[in-house]
């Protein structure tokens, strides 16, 4: 399968394009695979990729795609932060849903006027975030404590605190359903009307998440902070002889993906229903993860992913008309992430060979080449 | 060489394996054609017994599921018996010394049945006594009818070891030559293709300034060992201090403490005439002490970025990489050129990420990073390990030329050649206390090699 691969990739130039090779592969696999799934149930492979094709498409469902995608994307941004240092911040599901429940009592006090007010709310869900993630950043620097165990404790925690709060301190029961209070009417975000031939606006946070997007390529690319962060994530044992202290970078990446995640749930709690409630959406958090693999942590790639995540998630209930299981998208998004692992696995080795070799290449053929060593 | 031991595959040519044609896919396929290597760095688990290090991967089965420690015991004593490597099976790996290590290493590979070995630098960890041992070792195989590819820069020992030998430079064979009609002049020459580099310094660079100052430092591990004991020394401008002694003794920690890596390390050391005991990594290397670290992979390098990002590494508070909190891409691009023009490091660019550099190229950049932004004292780990000659002569230019700027350096190595030629004070360090002070213009290796053992007095 290697020499395979060697054949079929060895004779490409490297290009910006072997980037696309990866995630192509990755999509083709996993319609392969779900279309044999589909058959060995007995149904009809292109029908269904058909129905999900032709749902997505309207405007409407465009419209609800971008909407959930925002918010898949910023839990994805979250993700990707920790990850870009080896840091795995499984609990960006309790930091943002602790951070909405907080945010959402604060809000519905109105303390303040108006877009005050918003203001107000964004600053407390940052905070709650940041801080509860932060837990889990000082505990595995102070006592070593793995941060992907204390996280998904932390999000049991998170449940925990968020259901008393509600129910002790921020809940209104309205009819038989226990919220927080609604956000008044004047500190709400409005939505913007995107997408001609529905009614349904796209959800205002689009833009602070492409902002995001900016600012999480700027932080990572451009700064020295981002250097660091991407230095201790390759080598633990190079940054710290590179006078990095892994330590604070640990707490801090901990706490900058904890202030991301706190903005997880503002889309739903000031662009939809202005309330948590038992209906806030959950496992955003979880969502994000499989969308910062399915992007390789690349802004534009979980974009991609999360408009994508977002269209299988919105179009499946379609399926149920072609009497097919929706579950099946469920499949479907497993296999991609996975198959964007192997694949991009597999690309990246070839990679590193592939540089090697042309390194080699062309220092032998214009002048005298360097001797390899080893 | 990783070609043969099928870690890499080649794009022509053929190997063959007593006459006939093969291809390797995998260390797994030469290994079943009977081909063993024994890496530089060892693979050895430290917590694990020569015994389970030796089956790892190819544990002898009994009913299917339980691994049969008799049998490979009995096997381990069999061949430790028959090539006189002298094994105890059931010891832990991290009780034994670095020439016992390399002799599990060779077990290892003769376990899996190889009957030809592959040596990548084996004497490169051993003092000059280990070297005799592991000759004889060799011999022992040899005769045995094993074929042995011993691959080394140190032309003397290729001398005295081989049967014959190919001289290898930039990827072509240059010539195969018999060693009983070759001198060691000769086949350096064909090495580097020109003159042989010497690693002599000429006169003395030495000032009365004091760059480096360290008193009583002592490293304990976390258990309370203690790995470094009471060192202390002064490295003055334009003086080389070559720190001998076999590695393990502490050379490492000591290098860790001085460049504040390491928790747990009490005495005080003093920087141009600062007291730096309490400062963290990064305001050490921002008050000018560049280093060059013993494991370039680990310590020196991020493999998969490019050079320009790892010129950035360890400098990424100071100009030209950084403007604030800004990365300055562009000062940073064209300082790893300006590297990379004036350390002649073989590259096609500045992108490639360092993992696709030769060592010695890695190590160039290394050194062109660490000596950039003018430093007040080099730490300079094994600086030419692993490293081509052409390279390891390029590396001691640049060390003599930063000497006579007025360079501090401190040099640690097991190189005794470089140790020797480089240093303008030698001290030896053994289990952890600097043990003796030797000048270096009056001692030989052999003599070197006997106080870093403890056998004998230092000169």
């Amino acid at each position: 399968m290697s020499t395979f691969l060697d054949r079929l990739l060895g004779r490409v130039k490297l290009g910006g394009w072997l980037a696309l090779v990866a995630p192509l592969l990755a999509i083709l696999f996993a319609v392969v695979i779900t279309s044999i799934v589909l058959l060995a149930t007995g149904k009809p492979p292109l029908e269904t990729f058909n129905a999900l094709a032709q749902y997505g498409s309207q405007p409407r469902t465009m419209a609800v795609i971008v909407n959930t995608g925002t918010e898949y994307y910023i839990s994805a941004l979250a993700v990707a932060i920790g990850f870009r240092m080896n840091l795995f911040n499984i609990g960006v599901d309790g930091q943002y849903r602790l951070a909405a429940v907080v945010a959402a009592g604060v809000g519905g006090a109105a303390l303040l006027p108006g877009v005050l007010n918003i203001i107000l709310i964004v600053v407390v869900a940052v905070v709650v975030g940041a801080l509860w993630a932060a837990i889990a950043g000082l505990l595995r620097v102070t006592r070593g404590v793995s941060e992907v165990i204390s996280t998904i404790m932390l999000n049991s925690i998170a449940t925990g605190i968020g259901s008393w709060l509600v129910t002790n301190y921020f809940g209104v029961l309205k009819g038989n359903e226990l919220a927080t209070k609604e956000i008044p009417q004047d500190s709400r975000v409005p939505g913007m009307a995107l997408i001609p031939g529905t009614q349904l606006q796209v959800t205002g946070f689009v833009v602070v998440a492409i902002i995001l997007g900016i600012a999480y390529y700027v932080l990572l690319n451009r700064t020295r902070f981002g250097f660091e962060l991407r230095a201790t994530g390759q080598s633990e044992s190079a940054a710290i002889a590179s006078g990095i202290s892994v330590k604070k970078m640990i707490v801090v990446t901990m706490v900058v993906s904890g202030v991301v995640a706190g903005l997880i749930g503002m889309p739903e709690l000031l662009g939809a229903s202005y309330k948590y409630s038992t209906n806030f959406p959950t496992g955003l958090g979880f969502t994000g993860i499989a969308i910062a693999l399915l992007g390789r942590n690349n802004a534009v790639g979980m974009a991609i992913g999360a408009l994508l995540w977002s269209f299988l998630d919105n179009s499946s209930d379609t399926l149920q008309l072609l009497d097919i299981s929706k579950e099946i998208v469920a499949i479907m998004q497993g296999v991609i992430v996975l198959s964007v692992i192997i694949a991009y696995e597999l690309v990246h080795r070839y990679r590193i060979v592939a540089e090697q070799r042309r390194v080699s290449r062309e220092l032998a053929t214009p002048q005298q080449a360097e001797g390899a060593a080893a | 060489m990783k070609i043969l031991y099928g870690m890499q595959r080649p794009d022509e040519g053929e190997i063959k394996v007593d006459g006939s044609p093969v291809t390797f896919h995998t260390p797994g396929d030469a290994i079943s054609h009977g081909i063993g290597m024994v890496h530089q760095h060892f693979m050895l688990a430290d917590n694990l017994t020569v015994l389970e290090n030796v089956i790892l991967g190819s544990e002898p089965r009994r009913g299917g599921v339980a691994v049969d420690f008799r049998a490979a015991r009995k096997k381990i004593k069999e061949i430790s018996d028959a090539y006189g490597l002298a094994i105890e099976p059931d010891l832990p790996v991290e009780e034994l010394g670095v020439g016992a290590r390399q002799r599990v290493e060779i077990l290892k590979v003769l376990y899996r049945g190889a009957r030809i070995l592959i040596l990548d630098e084996p004497t490169a960890v051993l003092v000059p006594q280990e070297v005799d041992e592991l000759f004889d070792n060799l011999r022992g195989l040899v005769r045995e009818g094993l074929t042995i590819l011993f691959i080394s820069h140190k032309l003397d020992e290729v001398l005295r070891v081989a049967d014959a030998i190919t001289v290898i430079r930039r990827g072509t064979t240059v010539a195969t030559v018999d060693p009983k009609d070759v001198t060691a002049r000769r086949l350096a020459e064909l090495m580097v293709g020109s003159e042989l580099p010497s690693p002599e310094t000429r006169e003395s660079t030495v000032t009365d300034v004091v760059a480096l100052a360290v008193r009583d430092l002592t490293v304990r591990t976390a258990a309370g060992r203690t790995i470094v004991d009471g060192a202390t020394f002064e490295i003055r401008k334009g003086e080389v201090l070559g720190i001998a002694g076999v590695e393990g003794n502490g050379q490492a920690e000591l290098v860790e403490a001085i460049m504040g890596m390491r928790a747990g390390s009490t005495g005080t050391i003093t920087l141009a005439g600062e007291d730096i005991s309490q400062w963290s990594t990064l305001k050490r290397r921002e008050a000018g002490i560049g280093y060059i670290p013993e494991d370039r992979h680990r310590h020196g390098l991020l493999l998969e970025s490019p050079l320009w990002e790892n010129r950035i590494l360890g400098h990424q508070t100071r100009r030209p990489n950084s403007k604030g909190v800004w990365v300055d891409r562009a000062g940073a691009r064209a300082d790893t050129r300006r590297i990379v023009d004036a350390y002649d490091v073989r590259t096609p660019g500045i992108e490639v990420d360092a993992a696709a550099l030769s060592g010695g190229n890695q190590q160039k950049l290394i050194v062109g990073r660490e000596m950039s932004g003018d430093p007040v004292l080099l730490i300079a780990s094994h600086p030419t390990r692993g490293v081509d000659v052409g390279a390891q002569a390029a590396i001691w230019d640049h060390l003599r030329t930063a000497r006579a700027a007025g360079l501090a350096v401190l040099l640690i190595s097991a190189d005794l050649d470089e140790l020797i030629g480089l240093s303008d004070s030698l001290k030896v360090i053994l289990r952890g206390r600097i043990v003796a002070d030797i000048d270096p213009t009056s001692v030989t290796p052999e003599r070197l090699g006997s106080a870093m053992t403890g056998a004998g007095e230092g000169a």
